[in-house]
């Protein structure tokens, strides 16, 4: 009888999909944790939660990113799977150092998240001849590998 | 006069404040400009003086010749009632408007045509007319547009440009020479209720001779930037989840 058995197993916070025990939640709001602010006045930069306020806010500062010493509000914040090692409410000029030296700004450009905000800011960007020029681009690609998949087909209808 | 042209020119010592009026009234501003100080050095100027009769010879028989005429004709009529003096009014006439070009319109500029009968066509601005409309142009030989006017209202200026400078546009190209003419009916005959044959319009000599002139300039320009002919050849058009108001052009 093992699934009886396994099912008293279940710890907090997991759940059994696919024949495996998986974390629901992953990141947590905790000091240090690197948060992405998706919207206001600093929408779209990062910054480290210090402190937490009530229910509702956190004590949050960016010094690498421009973000000022604030209580912001965690309908705000997008939880990054960073984390930097510091006690509660530290000076921002050690906020500064462990972030540095942690080199979130780095490991943040190398996630897939960055590099698709990346991808929609350059979209947004592109003028109309830029547009043009993009659609004759994918039309070649896709030309290209469309040549190349009937040769395929045509050698393995030989066969 | 001459010292103030030596020097540069001081900048104006005189203020005004709200309600038009100056700071400084006419006997401050005498000593603030030093105008004691200044030598006036008055040229006169020579009165030409234009004769008032001049003679004129006059041909025939037993006229006396020559006659001496006013140079200055005396006025026909003299009105009887002194009229009210005619206020002037701040409207002005259409062609003392101010044109107004967007600034991002400028020559070389690549426009999107909205309306009219080559909309989604992309053609290539001229410059500004002085009726305030711009004249574009294809090349016709990229996607039919020929030169022609139309209002900056109806087109949406791309951030794309091409350089222009070195193009030369014929003097002729004016509102009048684009004004459309208007056609001949032919008159109504006895008996002829329904019209015949009504004028139809054809492309004039000058039109294709100035198209060609501009066009043979700017083809090498387009043709040199890559992508452009063919951008130029394409239609503009939206799809779907293309809002134009998120979109930069």
């Amino acid at each position: 009888m093992a699934a009886p058995v396994a099912f008293q197993l279940l710890h907090a916070n997991t759940t059994y999909v696919n024949a495996r025990f998986v974390k629901v939640f992953t990141k947590y709001v905790e000091i240090g944790r690197v948060a992405f602010i998706a919207h206001g006045k600093d929408s779209g930069k990062l910054c480290v939660i210090i402190d937490i306020v009530d229910q509702n806010r956190a004590l949050v500062d960016g010094p690498c990113t421009g973000v000022l010493r604030q209580a912001l509000n965690f309908k705000r914040l997008h939880l990054t799977p960073f984390k930097i090692k510091i006690p509660h409410s530290v000076k921002t000029k050690i906020v500064r150092k462990k972030f540095d030296e942690g080199e979130i700004l780095k490991k943040w450009q190398e996630t897939t998240w960055a590099k698709k905000i990346e991808i929609k800011k350059k979209r947004a960007a592109l003028s109309d001849f830029d547009r043009f020029k993009l659609m004759r681009a994918k039309q070649a690609r896709g030309r290209i590998i469309r040549t190349q998949v009937n040769k395929l087909k045509k050698e393995a209808a030989k066969k | 006069m001459a010292d103030e042209k030596k020097k540069k020119a001081h900048s104006c010592r005189n203020k005004l404040l709200t309600g038009g009026v100056s700071r400084y009234g006419r006997s401050a501003m005498y000593e603030r400009t030093a105008t004691y100080k200044k030598k006036w050095t008055v040229v006169k100027k020579e009165k030409v003086k234009t004769p008032a009769f001049v003679e004129k010879q006059i041909g025939g028989d037993k006229n006396g010749g020559k006659r001496l005429v006013r140079v200055k004709r005396s006025p026909r009529y003299y009105p009887t009632d002194e009229l009210p003096p005619r206020k002037r009014s701040r409207k002005k006439p259409f062609c003392e408007h101010k044109r107004n070009l967007r600034a991002t319109i400028t020559p070389g500029t690549v426009l999107i045509l909205v309306a009219g009968r080559y909309k989604g066509k992309r053609v290539v601005f001229l410059k500004q007319l002085a009726s305030g409309l711009l004249l574009v142009t294809g090349p016709m030989k990229v996607n039919g547009v020929p030169m022609r006017r139309i209002n900056q209202i109806y087109c949406i200026a791309s951030k794309t440009k091409v350089d222009i400078s070195k193009v030369e546009l014929p003097d002729r190209l004016t509102d009048e020479y684009f004004k459309k003419k208007k056609l001949r009916k032919p008159k109504h005959q006895e008996g002829e209720i329904f019209d015949e044959a009504k004028e139809e319009y054809t492309v004039s000599d000058e039109r294709k001779e100035d198209q060609l002139k501009v066009d043979r300039q700017l083809l090498p320009i387009v043709k040199a930037v890559p992508h452009m002919k063919g951008y130029l050849q394409s239609p503009f058009f939206l799809s779907t989840k293309q809002y134009p108001h998120e979109m930069a052009f």
